[in-house]
């Protein structure tokens, strides 16, 4: 038992939880992209750039301010969020009448702006960020040694999702919003304020954003570029698991990490693209993605 | 005598008003032959790979309604083709151009399999994480040489005629494609074919209830696109003697959008232009300090709020009576 299929297992479970931890950041990130595209319609580009922002304002607030990690994991979100409604309120707004692409393009063009911006002023090489002192050292599970601070990771993002799920599919709020995508002039027509909604859903979902860069800050480096790769994977995890769907999202994030852990172990050449690959298939086989419904 | 007069100049009027896109073409093409007496050429040679690359590009976004956020696949993909073909096994740089259209076309017969059986927003995603695919690949495929790409490829003798290395040759041979591939574009948008195209744009259901099998224009669509993608890659892989990353980042992807939103998505000339202006000012920005992707961004961001048209395609819309593209 000393190797499972000719892989040590410390090799494979180590490689696993990166990947439970890449799918934990996929999953965050493609429930942002879900939740805006459910209600907007817009594919928002900047979302990786966001992510990057997140990540920024933790570090920035740690060397500027001195404040730490608990602080930045409200504060951060938040300011993201913030940004994002200013943005939603500016520009996006001004789009919804439009082909759709239009989103897609304007949103394209913020990142390129967040992300120019960010490499200007910091370089491109990265900032450490520490990891905070609770949660330092690690578990030995018998099999394997977990380090604390990326159990947490992937126990935080996973809370995360379900409470976004369970807001969105069982409260009355989670309702109105369900309503408003179907049929904004209906419930407009009730009495729901359908355009504060839509900002306030710009909002949250970027400040998901926000909050998978915090997560990320202690494991990966801050870097301004640390969004703008990570995003197109997490564009084909969202096609893969079909737009609509916010739970096929988090489920579809996850399962592709692990998926390109294991392709980590036995066949590192495939790792990058095996997401892709993936997409493809799955394109052929069910058009609309593994959870969507055709439209 | 008078009378004579007056017909004669009316017949201009007429001739003038019944093709001043012919008339436009002829100026530009006359300045063309003209620019690298007054201009540095590899200069002008990067534009007319740009206006070549951005105008296979509008052949679908702007003709067909497909965006596709992943040309640069094509661009670069066929840059290595082109770089590898010529340096290694030693092909005239004819043959080189011509497998890299071929291998770009083969790209995009694949990549269009896959990505036409979405539409809209999903169709650009696809496209996106497709040519993300080919950026890995040419980043761990041995014959790419990685970070550094394909170096030093000589530019050869065209037709074992024309010497490449003296740069006005080399001009006026890019000048002699990107015209080709112009009139390719001219041609097609023009015919019968390009009509089906700018009815599936219009109204895809109404195109198909008529009985065109829409899929399969779009894929031929796609396949021309990616194979003229291809040519302007190879083309400026032989320019620069150089296949590198930066041809099939997504940004490169990104920044053939921005040149043909510009210039005047669907509009024959407007990539042209729009290729131009963006090479333009990426050269003018790179001796100052202002950070290029911020410019960039914040002409994509001004473009999408206040100038959809573009700049072509706001001055057909200004002009009194000529709203036809």
């Amino acid at each position: 038992m000393s190797h499972l299929f000719g892989i040590p297992p410390q090799a494979l479970f180590g490689q696993l939880l990166l990947g439970l931890i890449n799918g934990s950041f996929y999953a965050l990130l493609s429930l942002g992209l879900a939740v805006i595209f459910g209600m907007l319609n817009v594919v928002n580009m900047a979302h990786g750039a966001l992510y990057m922002v997140g990540a920024f304002v933790a570090w920035l607030l740690l060397t500027y301010l001195g404040v730490g990690y608990w602080g930045a994991l409200v504060l951060a979100p938040l300011a993201v969020g913030a940004v994002g409604l200013v943005l939603e309120r500016t520009m996006l707004r001004r789009l919804y009448k439009v082909d759709h692409l239009y989103g897609l393009l304007l949103t394209f063009g913020l990142a390129l702006i967040f992300e120019g911006a960010f490499r200007h002023q910091y370089g491109v090489s990265g900032q450490p960020y520490p990891i905070p002192e609770l949660l330092k050292g690690g578990i030995n599970l018998g099999f394997m040694y977990l380090p604390t601070y990326r159990g947490w990771v992937v126990a935080a993002s996973l809370l995360v999702c379900l409470g976004t799920w369970f807001a969105i599919e069982r409260t009355k709020l989670g309702a109105y919003l369900r309503a408003a995508t179907e049929n904004p002039t209906l419930v407009q027509a009730f009495g729901i304020n359908v355009p504060v909604m839509v900002s306030l859903t710009y909002g949250f979902g970027v400040a998901l954003a926000g909050l998978a860069g915090v997560l990320a800050a202690p494991i990966y480096q801050v870097s301004p570029l640390m969004g703008s790769n990570l995003i197109i994977v997490v564009f084909a995890v969202v096609v893969i698991g079909g737009m609509g769907s916010i739970l096929g999202a988090i489920v579809t994030g996850l399962g592709l990490g692990l998926l390109e852990g294991l392709a980590k172990v036995f066949y590192p050449e495939a790792s990058n693209i095996v997401v892709f690959v993936i997409m493809a298939v799955v394109l052929m086989v069910k058009p609309a993605g593994l959870f969507g419904r055709e439209r | 005598m008078t009378m004579q007069t007056r017909d004669t100049l009316h017949e201009g009027i007429v001739m003038y008003g019944g093709s001043p896109k012919i008339l436009l073409a002829g100026a530009g093409l006359l300045l063309a032959v003209l620019a690298p007496y007054a201009l540095y050429p590899v200069f002008l040679m990067k534009v007319l790979c740009f206006a070549l690359f951005a105008c296979a590009f509008n052949l679908l976004i702007g003709f067909a309604g497909l965006l596709s956020f992943g040309h640069a696949a094509f661009f670069g993909g066929a840059a290595y083709i082109a770089a590898h073909v010529v340096k290694v096994w030693g092909w005239a740089p004819e043959f080189g151009l011509i497998a890299a259209t071929a291998v770009a076309g083969l790209m995009g017969l694949v990549f269009g399999l896959i990505a036409i059986r979405r539409q809209g927003i999903y169709f650009a995603m696809i496209t996106l994480a497709l040519s993300q695919m080919v950026f890995f690949l040419a980043l761990q495929l041995p014959f790419t040489h990685g970070e550094d790409g394909i170096q030093g490829v000589p530019r050869g003798t065209l037709f074992g005629l024309f010497d490449l290395g003296q740069p006005l040759t080399m001009y006026y041979t890019v000048l002699a494609i990107f015209v080709a591939g112009f009139a390719l574009i001219w041609r097609t948008v023009h015919s019968p074919f390009g009509q089906v195209l700018k009815a599936i744009r219009e109204n895809e259901p109404r195109a198909v209830s008529l009985g065109y099998r829409t899929d399969r224009y779009k894929l031929v669509a796609f396949v021309l696109s990616a194979s003229l993608a291809g040519l302007a890659g190879g083309t400026k892989a032989l320019v620069f003697q150089l296949a590198s990353l930066t041809d099939v980042t997504w940004q490169m992807s990104g920044e053939v959008v921005l040149m043909t939103l510009l210039g005047g998505m669907g509009t024959l000339f407007g990539p042209v232009v729009g290729a131009g202006l963006v090479v333009t000012l990426e050269s003018y920005l790179a001796s100052t300090s202002l950070p290029v992707p911020v410019v960039i961004g914040c002409i994509f961001v001004v473009c999408v709020l206040l100038f959809r048209r573009g700049i072509v395609g706001e001055l057909l819309h200004r002009l009194p009576g000529k709203g036809n593209r």
